[in-house]
């Protein structure tokens, strides 16, 4: 599904080399986690996948269901199925999250050739989304994410992935800052949504959002490039040790 | 006097004439001439028009501008009175008979008595201190039409009045009086180009416990050069809001001035604008004045401009002694969609009393580049994605309209307007 290769990365600003050659094939329906320390690029990484400026792409490329996609710009991406959840989901005032979810869909459905959904059809399937995600009606109509809680910001990212129904999801550390009720949910949301077609690449710092979405493959990060890759004994082995072992012995 | 008038004043006023007499106004136009004689008329080096050029609106003569149409409030609910050119059409408006509200034009009034008369010119003379504005002053000595409306009661549905323009060359000077009796309620809309040049003033005097509502659409793609003043005083416990939604055109100055004479008094005045290109000239400027216990005002104004168009504010609150618990608010902000826009700011508090809360501020900023990404990861292609930040930009102005309907309504007129640009 999704197939990452040699991909070297730097800043457009300044010279800092920041993914320094990362292989990765994501299968369709598997689940891949990355792990790493603080630093290492993952987001970086997820940044760079979906479209985001500032950063350069010196080598490599990333196939995302034959097509190569770093050249198109975000909408494309997206139109292509590709999904990214933000760590750090952004607020804008003004605009409600309804709006948005229904732009975002219709939208994607355009690029793709499709009807626009009615007004009807959409507010059937975001109301029942929503419920499972336990977002209640005023959090459809507010703006988006603002003065959502951590937790609210995060099921808020699932909920747009569940109605946009992307290939290819990945996930930005959406463990952080979450209790674990709160995790449990976005886990949920995020499990449903497994159908074997489907392909996740989970990044997170800490091995327990893992215990509730499981890998099929686990991918160790560090300093921009992958440095062990193993089934999920891998993440439980980060989570008893920590990195520094792991780190130690590819030094 | 008349010795020091100068060459530009004198050319204007000699264009003008002699204010027509008519009946009760006579005496406020007499007298309205006379002080445009003292002050003159403004230009470029005036510090109150620093930014925005007067010439337009001083020259004798209106420059060309070709007709706009206008949709206006097409589809809300409301009687409407028509002026063509700054011309009533009576064809083109409702009969002025509804409930809570008595309306007459202002060229038809010819009584000698008339309650309007301590209004007509009297808030617009107040407002001339501490800073003059002869352009309103010209307007009451020679408007040659206007609304005189008094709010007795709840009125059901909004007053529109849509001002078309069919002349090139139209040159209008319209004043409008309004008076909202004690617990009295009522919603004015505006809208349209009104004539190649306008002059407008409105005058609004708020009884204790009344409310009024005043909604305005100016533009869009008119040549036009339009001046607008609108003087409002609050008595106790009263409410004004007042919105105005500007898009293109060429030159535009809307200055709202606000007295908050009762106590717990409230004034809210906003306004978005949309501009683009560089004949764009945008200038909103606001007065208000805290002269009572408790008062609360909030500016509001959003910007947003491309393509070379300049955006103007110019607020200040006044505190005079003794207006404790004044709650002023006061924010300017323009979003510059290139490098070419420009955005003048000069925000100013006075304060004369010592238990007061006021604020100001004044931004001027750049799309964020990360909220637009956030939207075309989701798919929302980018001129889209722009559109949307645009919407959530303008959203802390338009949440100022007081009626929920009417804010859907000027919300949909931005979204046509920025998406067939
Ligand atoms: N825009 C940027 N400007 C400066 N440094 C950056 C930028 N983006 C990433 N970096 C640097 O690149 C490295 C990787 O960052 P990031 O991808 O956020 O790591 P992770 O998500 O694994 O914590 C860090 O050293 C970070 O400081
Ligand atoms: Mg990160």
């Amino acid at each position: 599904m999704l197939e990452i290769k040699n991909l070297h990365v730097q800043l457009e600003e300044e010279e800092k080399q920041i993914l320094k050659g990362i292989d990765l094939k994501v299968e369709t329906g598997k689940v891949h986690a990355i792990m790493g320390p603080n630093g290492s690029g993952k987001s970086t990484t997820s940044y760079v996948l979906s479209g985001r400026d500032g950063y350069e792409v010196t080598e490599g490329e990333a196939i995302l269901d034959g097509q190569s996609i770093l050249d198109l710009e975000p909408e494309e991406r997206a139109a292509a199925g590709l999904f990214l959840a933000f760590q750090y989901p952004v607020e804008i005032p003004g605009v409600g999250n309804m709006t948005f979810l229904r732009t975002a869909v219709n939208a994607q459905r355009k690029a793709r050739g499709q009807d626009e959904l009615s007004a009807g059809d959409f507010l059937k399937e975001v109301r029942a989304k929503a419920k499972t995600l336990k977002i209640d009606a005023d959090m459809l109509k507010r703006p988006v994410n603002v003065g959502f809680s951590g937790g609210e910001k995060k099921r808020n990212e699932i909920l747009q992935m569940a109605m946009l129904e992307p290939k290819m999801c990945i996930l930005d550390e959406t463990d952080s800052g979450l209790d674990v009720d709160a995790m449990k949910l976005v886990a949920e949301g995020v499990n449903a949504l497994r159908d074997g077609e489907r392909s996740f690449l989970v990044i997170t710092h800490y091995q327990r959002l893992l215990d509730y979405i499981k890998p099929d493959v686990v991918h160790i990060l560090y300093d921009g490039r992958i440095v062990k890759t193993g089934g999920p004994e891998l993440a439980l082995e980060v989570e008893k040790n920590g990195y520094a072992d792991i780190i130690a012995e590819v030094a | 006097m008349a010795a020091f008038l100068d060459a530009k004043t004198n050319d204007r006023l000699t264009a003008l004439g002699t204010p027509a007499a008519v009946g009760w106004s006579e005496d406020a136009r007499l007298d309205a001439v006379t002080r445009l004689r003292t002050t003159g008329l403004p230009d470029r080096r005036d510090e109150y028009w620093k930014y925005t050029r007067p010439d337009a609106f001083t020259a004798p003569a209106a420059t060309a501008a070709a007709a706009a149409e206008f949709e206006g409030f097409a589809g809300v609910d409301a009687l409407t009175i028509t002026f063509v050119d700054g011309v009533f059409d009576a064809d083109a408006s409702d009969d002025f008979a509804l409930e809570g509200i008595e309306i007459e034009r202002l060229a038809t009034s010819d009584v000698d008595i008339h309650w309007a008369k301590d209004l007509y010119g009297v808030l617009e003379t107040n407002g001339q201190t501490p800073v003059s504005r002869p352009l309103a002053a010209l307007n009451t000595a020679y408007a040659t039409d206007g609304l005189i409306i008094r709010v007795t009661g709840e009125v059901s549905k909004p007053i529109s009045v849509v001002y078309l323009q069919k002349s090139d060359a139209s040159d209008a000077i319209l004043h409008h009086v309004v008076k909202v009796d004690a617990g009295a309620s009522a919603t004015i809309l505006e809208a349209g180009p009104v004539a190649a040049r306008a002059n407008t003033v409105m005058e609004i005097d708020i009884a204790d416990n009344a409310t009024f509502n005043h909604l305005r659409l100016q533009g869009r793609d008119h040549e036009q050069a339009t001046l607008t003043h609108t003087f409002t005083r609050l008595g106790n416990e009263s409410a004004f809001k007042s919105f105005t939604l500007t898009a293109n055109g060429t030159l535009t100055r809307n200055e709202a001035i606000i007295e908050m004479n009762g106590d717990d008094a409230s004034a809210h005045v906003a306004g978005a604008a949309l501009g683009d290109g560089g004949d764009f000239n945008h200038d909103d400027t606001v007065f208000v004045t805290h002269d009572a216990l408790n008062g609360e005002s909030r500016q509001v104004f959003k910007k947003v401009l491309r393509n070379g168009a300049t955006g103007i504010f110019q607020g200040k609150i006044l505190v005079k002694e003794g207006a404790q618990k004044t709650d002023g608010y006061q924010i300017s902000q323009s979003l510059l969609l290139d490098d070419d826009a420009q955005f003048y700011a000069k925000p100013e508090l006075e304060i004369y009393a010592d238990d007061v809360a006021c604020s100001h501020g004044s931004t001027t900023g750049a799309i964020d580049d990360h909220a637009l990404y956030y939207l075309r990861s989701r798919g929302v292609p980018k001129a889209q994605a722009e559109d949307m930040l645009v919407l959530s930009f303008l959203a802390e102005a338009v949440d100022e309209i007081a009626d929920e309907d009417l804010q859907d309504f000027i919300l949909g007129k931005l979204e046509t307007w920025l998406a067939d640009r």
